[in-house]
Order: C-alpha cells, then structure tokens, then sequence
C-alpha cells in the first residue's frame, strides 16, 4: 500500500508547495541542519515546554519530539479545507442545540434515539439549557487525514477540549528561531494571533448580563496536569487569570475568584477540566477539580462555559459515523469534508462483513481515546484479530471499525536524510459570532517507519504547519 | 489582579530559592570551619544543622555529625524538605503553577537551576568537589535574582515575590544569631580568644559577610559589631534591619495600591521601629537570645498574617 508523499509523491516528483523550501533545503549543510534539530530540543526542554507522563516519578517530563521539516500547504488547499471544516462546525453546534431541545434529527430517524440517549456523553443535565450567545462548542480542533491529492476525510471532531495548539504556536517560534531567512523568502500565513483570537470570541460570548468588558479565566486541574503548560500558556497568552477549582466559589448568583483583595466575578470560563470533574454538585460528587454550584450560574445564564457542558456528544466515536448525516441536515447540503467510510458494529450485516475482514480493518472503541483499545488488523498477529474478535461480538455496539487508510506521509529528517514518516492535521477553530480557522494547526508525525499512530502518547511527534500566502 | 494563590506560589517560591541558597552559605560556613579547625568539627556541623532548623531530622537518619553527611543532609537528601535540592524543587513547582506571573526569563532561569542542580545533585557528593557544588549553587541561585530584578514589572507580583525573600532571610539570619548567641556574649567571649575569632567568622560567612564586615568595621572582630552588623546595619543586605525596610515598604506598596491596611501591615512597621529605636548595647543588656527569639516568633506571626490578609488559602 503506497502511501501519497505530500513533498516528493513517487509518481509526478517534489509537489509544488515544497518547491522553495526543496531548493532552500538544498542549499543547507546537513551537518548544520542535525545541530539545528540539537537546538530545538534545548529550547523546548529550557522554556518547560513538556507534558507529563502519569506514573514515571524520574522521568515525569517529556517532551514532544520535534521535527524541523515543515508540513506544507497550499493557499488553495487550505481554503478548501476551510469550507469543509466550517460547515461541520456549524453542524456540530447546530446538533448540539437540537439535541438538547427538540431533538428533531431524533424524531426524523436520522440517528438513532438510543445511541444519544444511551450515551454517557449526553448530559440529560443540559437539556432545555441555551449557552450564552447560542453557541455550544466554542473551540474544536478538527482531525483531518489525506489520502491522495484531493482526499481529505476527518478522522475525528474534537468538541470537548481538544489540546495541542500551544504546540501549534512553540513549533512556529522555534522555526522562526532556528531559520529565520526561511519565513523572509517563504511567505507562510501567520498563526501567532491564535490567543488574541481566542480571547476576542471567548469576549464575544459573554452573558448578556456582563456589564462592560467581561472577566476571563482558563480553568486548569493543576500543575500535575498532562497539559498544564497548554493551559498556562494560553492564559499568558491571552493576559487572563489561570484558576484551579480551589480558586473559585460561587458568591451571589455568579462565579467568582479569590483574589489578593477578595472575590471576583468571572464572566467567561475557558475550562480544561471535564464534564465530570465541573460541579460536584452536579456530576462526579469527589471532584475537587471544580466549582460547587457552577452549574446553577450557567443555568441561570450567569456564566459562559467554553466549551459547554455535554458537548461530547457530538464527538463520540458512535455519532461520528452519522456525521455526513448530521451535517446535510443542518446545513442542507452534502458534507465538504467527507467521512472515513465507518462499520457500525452495532449493525449485524455490518458486524459480519466486520468478523470477516478483521485482518483489513481498524477497530476502534466507541468511548476510547489517545490511541489505546484499538485493533490494527493488518499489522495485529492472528491471536491478536481472533481475541479481538470474541471481544467484539461479546459486545458489539462498544465498536466501530474503518479500512486501514495509507494515511499520507511528509518526510521528517532523519541521520539518513529525508524519510517520509505518516502524519495528519488539526487545524483550529473558533467559534462566537463567527467561525475562525487559523491557517495551519498541529501536524503530528508518527516517528517510527511505517506506523500509523501519530499520538504523542504513543512515541508521535510534531512538525510546524505552513500554510502558504499564495 | 493577583490571585490568592498565585501570591501564595509567588511567595513560597521566593521563600525556597532563599532557602536554597541559605544551605549553601551554612554548609560553606561549616565546610570552612572544619578545615581551618580540626578539633571539634563536629561541634560545628552540629550548629549549622542547628541553624538550619534541621538537627532533629538529621538525627533521625544518621549519627555522626561529618561533612559529608551533613551536606548529603543539607544539600542533596530529597527526604529533608529544606535541602537544597528539595527547596529549589518545591520553589520550581511553585514557580510552574504561579508561570503566568513571571517574565520568560524568570522562569527559564528558575527552570534551568532545577534542570542543572538536579544533574549535579543526583550522586553523592565527593569532598573534593563540595567547593565547586556549593559555587554552582550560589550561581544558579544569584542568576534567578538576577532575571528576576531585570526582568520583572514592579507591581503586586513583585511585592508578593519580596515579601517571600525577606522574611525567609530574617527567619535565617536571625536563626544562625541565635544558635551562636553564646559566642558573642561578653561574659564568655570578651577576650576575643583564637576559637572566637574563628567562630565570629563562621557566623559573618554563614552570611557572605566575613569581607564587607571589615570595609564597614575595624578588621578586627568584635562580637559587638558583629551583632550590630547583622541586626541593625541599614546597608547590609542580609541584617534584620535591611528585611524589615523592604518587608514594610513592600507591604506599603500593597497597602497603597488596594487602598487597605491589614494586621500585617501593623507587625511589620512594630518590627520596623524597635530595630530603628534599637541600639546594641540594649539588646544586649536586655538579652541577646531573648530578642532574638522574640524576633523570630515576631516573624513567623508576619509571615502568617500576610497568608491571611492576602487570603493565600
């Protein structure tokens, strides 16, 4: 299975987006190149750019490898992504509304009842509530996988807290850094206002009741936080406080922070702590993560939560394989972006054709994340697709599965030169009033030779993303 | 806006990078005691841990007051809280969770001492190298302060950040008086014996004293002077006089820029006036150790208050 190059694809040689960079490429000491990717490393490991390992007392900060060959995309490429990416947005908010009012994609038979109903990600708390300002998911990070030149499918919609995009905006500091006379010949798009873009739309959906500029804060476990540097990052970024749930309280009617002179009212909450942890009160009664009471002020309209509570929903591995659905029925028209073709094993024909060609497919759980309880078929030994296999027709519905794709591969440096190694892209996006796409996203790259899991958790790594000014 | 636990985090990270750099100065005091005077050496390892406030611990785990164990103790052993290795631990920890207050550089610096005493901190220390482990202490730690006053906004943060270093550098200025005490009363010392002579150094290096003490005094010891030195000298950064100017000014900015007056505000400028009322000889007519402990309890009250005032918790 020959996979599609996005720099040098074997058939018609270097694409165009990669020319500049090839012939500036050509011109560098390798030796220069293999102590600039030294450099990297320093940097990243000196600005504690790191994520923590659960369980590892010595080794508890890791870096994510970085990779300075740059994942290039064209102008024209880029906008037609855009139009995919944001008319899923829409559909994903505009079913989130639904879901948790009328719920009419549920009485028209387009998704099952039982499958949202069923759903731990459904929060039967939410219902009958309308966010701020209308909107649902606020910020959403978009996985996208390419297959050949003009095939793009999405491979998974972030809605609940997708992470990365301090990684998005370090890659591209660091490539400044390290080359600078690249970005004065190569015109790249600029991502840098990400976190002032964030803050303007986490501002434009404040409650109606805020009274002049509103009072942001990103809410964080802790320090002990996988993604505590995103989440300090980002309230850097953007100048607003950084709390944890020990900081907050509810006093009259709205959330407030201990300060150094007292309680302050917070008006939008940027929040990377999950549904369960948010109100204990509410949810997972042991949670000291969050806020008790948080949910009555949203209820009452006193505070926007980014993004909203129950949004999982429309992420779930379970619903996306209805997503060309979803999206024609709100947005009225076919899906731009489309899916990857999806086995749903609650089916029975398709849990046939899924038993027969396990040895094809990749197998995933409905609720599983990060890479892990998945079944790669071609490359799993055959006990591993038989054990598999009893797993899965003990419990069907907890399945779904996809053909193992020949995801596009970039090459990253290596000691032996350029090797193309299997990446794919989250782009960005940000919803209030509109929706905001920063051109570029997180590319990540998985390191070994022939794999396809890119996940940092699992030995990926990233590369800095350019979207060409052309 | 500051949160309360951001000013909590600031000030404890402030308060360990002191500390951390404290148990250098100690250790380096009683490395140079041990060397110039053979016989009781031990003696001397037994007041700095003393001084350290970290006797009892080190009982615990071992017998023998010697070099290496008590710079393994003071240094290096991440099961003693005060050591340096954990004080620039817990100040790095607390420097992550309070980053969005503090400039880049801060930071890095903060972050690179962690990564380079960690390093040179991992195995036991060879006598031979304890010189040059204790420099590369000093060093980290003087670089912190040097990004830190280069970099950083005078503002609350600053205040908070201040407050942390100077009640951590009363509490240890005063703690090593104290466990000295003895040997600057005139009754015992007035003869100014060799012994003397050696331990009035140790106290005047315990503070990285031993050399301004002579531009600001005669060149010889007097325990007097040296009292006076490093509980009323105004110039001399590490006197209990110098803390108390910062801690009430800093504690004026606060006050001024929130518009309010707490307890602390109130212990800090009592402390202010009896040191700038107070001359040597009544400290000494009325107690040495007296003021002192009085002073230290006085300190840890402040400390205390301003947790509270600032509603750190």
């Amino acid at each position: 299975m020959a996979a599609f190059d996005e720099m040098l694809p074997e058939v018609s040689g270097l694409r165009r987006p990669y020319s500049a960079y090839d012939r500036w490429l050509k011109e560098q000491d390798p030796a220069r190149l293999t102590e600039k990717m030294q450099d990297a490393e320093r940097v990243f490991r000196k600005t504690g750019i790191t994520f923590a390992v659960y369980g590892e007392q010595e080794a508890s900060e890791r870096l994510i490898p970085f990779d300075i060959v740059p994942r290039i995309i064209s102008g024209n490429e880029w906008r037609r992504l855009t139009q995919g990416i944001e008319q899923r947005v829409q559909a994903l908010n505009a079913f989130l509304d639904d879901i948790y009012h009328r719920q009419e994609i549920l009485r028209a038979g387009r998704v099952p009842r039982e499958l949202v109903a069923k759903n731990e990600a459904f929060l039967p708390e939410m219902i009958g509530v309308r966010p701020p300002a209308g909107v649902y998911t606020h910020i959403i990070g978009v996985d996208i996988v390419r297959i050949s030149e003009n095939e793009f499918y999405v491979l998974e919609d972030n809605a609940r807290t997708p992470s990365g995009v301090s990684y998005m905006l370090e890659n591209r500091e660091t490539m400044m850094q390290l080359f600078p006379e690249l970005f004065q010949q190569i015109k790249v798009r600029p991502v840098e206002n990400y976190p002032q873009l964030l803050r303007q739309s986490l501002a434009a959906v404040r409650p109606q009741s805020t009274k002049g500029a509103p009072t942001i804060a990103v809410l964080t476990p802790g320090s002990y936080n996988s993604a505590y540097f995103e989440h300090a990052f980002l309230a850097d970024q953007m100048g607003v406080q950084l709390v944890e749930g020990q900081d907050l309280r509810v006093v009259d009617g709205h959330v407030a922070m201990r300060t150094t002179e007292g309680y302050k009212q917070i008006d939008v909450l940027y929040r990377r702590v999950d549904d369960s942890f948010l109100d204990p009160l509410t949810f997972r009664p042991d949670s000291a993560l969050g806020v008790p009471g948080i949910m009555d002020v949203y209820r009452a309209g006193n505070i926007t939560i980014a993004n909203a509570p129950g949004t999982g929903i429309a992420d779930d591995k379970a619903i996306y394989s209805y997503m060309p659905e979803i999206v024609e029925f709100y947005t009225g028209r076919k899906a731009i972006l489309g899916n990857i073709p999806t086995w749903r094993c609650s089916e029975p024909d398709s849990l046939k054709y899924v038993l027969e060609h396990i040895n094809e497919l990749v197998i995933k759980e409905v609720h599983g994340s990060g890479g892990y309880g998945m079944l790669v078929g071609p490359a799993a030994t055959k006990k591993e697709c038989q054990d598999f296999a009893k797993k899965l027709a003990a419990k069907p519905s907890n399945y779904i599965a996809q053909p193992t794709l020949a995801l596009s591969t970039c090459p990253i440096l290596t000691e032996k030169g350029l090797s193309p190694r299997h990446v794919d892209l989250r782009p960005y996006v940000l919803v209030s009033d509109r929706i905001q796409i920063v051109p570029g996203g997180l590319t990540r790259v998985a390191l070994k030779e022939g794999s396809l899991v890119v996940n940092s958790s699992q030995g990926g790594g990233t590369k800095d993303t350019w979207v060409l000014d052309d | 806006m500051l949160l309360g636990r951001t000013a909590n985090g600031l000030y404890w990270m402030n308060r360990y990078i002191e500390r951390a750099e404290n148990m250098a100065r100690l250790v380096d005091a009683g490395l140079r005691m041990a060397l110039t005077r053979t016989q009781n050496a031990s003696e001397e390892w037994n007041s700095v841990l003393l001084s350290a406030g970290s006797d009892v611990a080190f009982t615990q785990k071992y017998q023998d007051y010697t070099a290496a164990n008590v710079s393994d103790f003071l240094l290096r052993d991440t099961s003693n809280p005060s050591s340096t290795m954990s004080a620039i631990e817990t100040a790095r920890n607390n420097a992550r969770m309070v980053r969005t207050a503090l400039t880049r550089e801060t930071w890095e610096s903060i972050n690179e001492a962690w990564m380079s005493l960690k390093r040179m901190l991992a195995k036991p220390i060879d006598e031979r190298d304890l010189p040059t482990v204790l420099d590369a202490i000093k060093r980290e730690t003087a670089l912190i302060r040097g990004s830190f006053y280069g970099t950083m906004l005078r503002n609350e943060i600053f205040d908070f950040s201040q407050l942390g270093t100077y009640v951590e550098r009363a509490d240890n200025t005063a703690r090593i008086l104290d466990v000295k005490y003895y040997v600057l009363l005139p009754s015992i010392s007035w003869v100014g014996s060799t012994l003397d002579n050696y331990q009035w150094e140790s106290i005047l290096r315990s503070v990285s004293a031993h050399r301004s003490y002579r531009w600001v005094y005669d060149a010889d010891y007097k325990p007097t002077n040296i009292a006076d030195y490093l509980i009323l000298n105004v110039r001399m950064p590490r006197s209990l006089t110098f803390c108390y100017r910062f801690l009430a000014e800093h504690l004026k900015f606060l006050g001024d820029d929130y518009g309010e007056r707490h307890a602390c505000h109130a212990t800090a400028e009592k402390t202010q006036a009896m040191l700038r009322a107070g001359s040597i000889k009544d400290i000494f007519d009325a107690g040495l150790h007296e003021f002192l402990a009085n002073f230290i309890r006085d300190n840890t009250r402040l400390g205390d208050e301003i947790a509270q005032d600032y509603r750190f918790y």
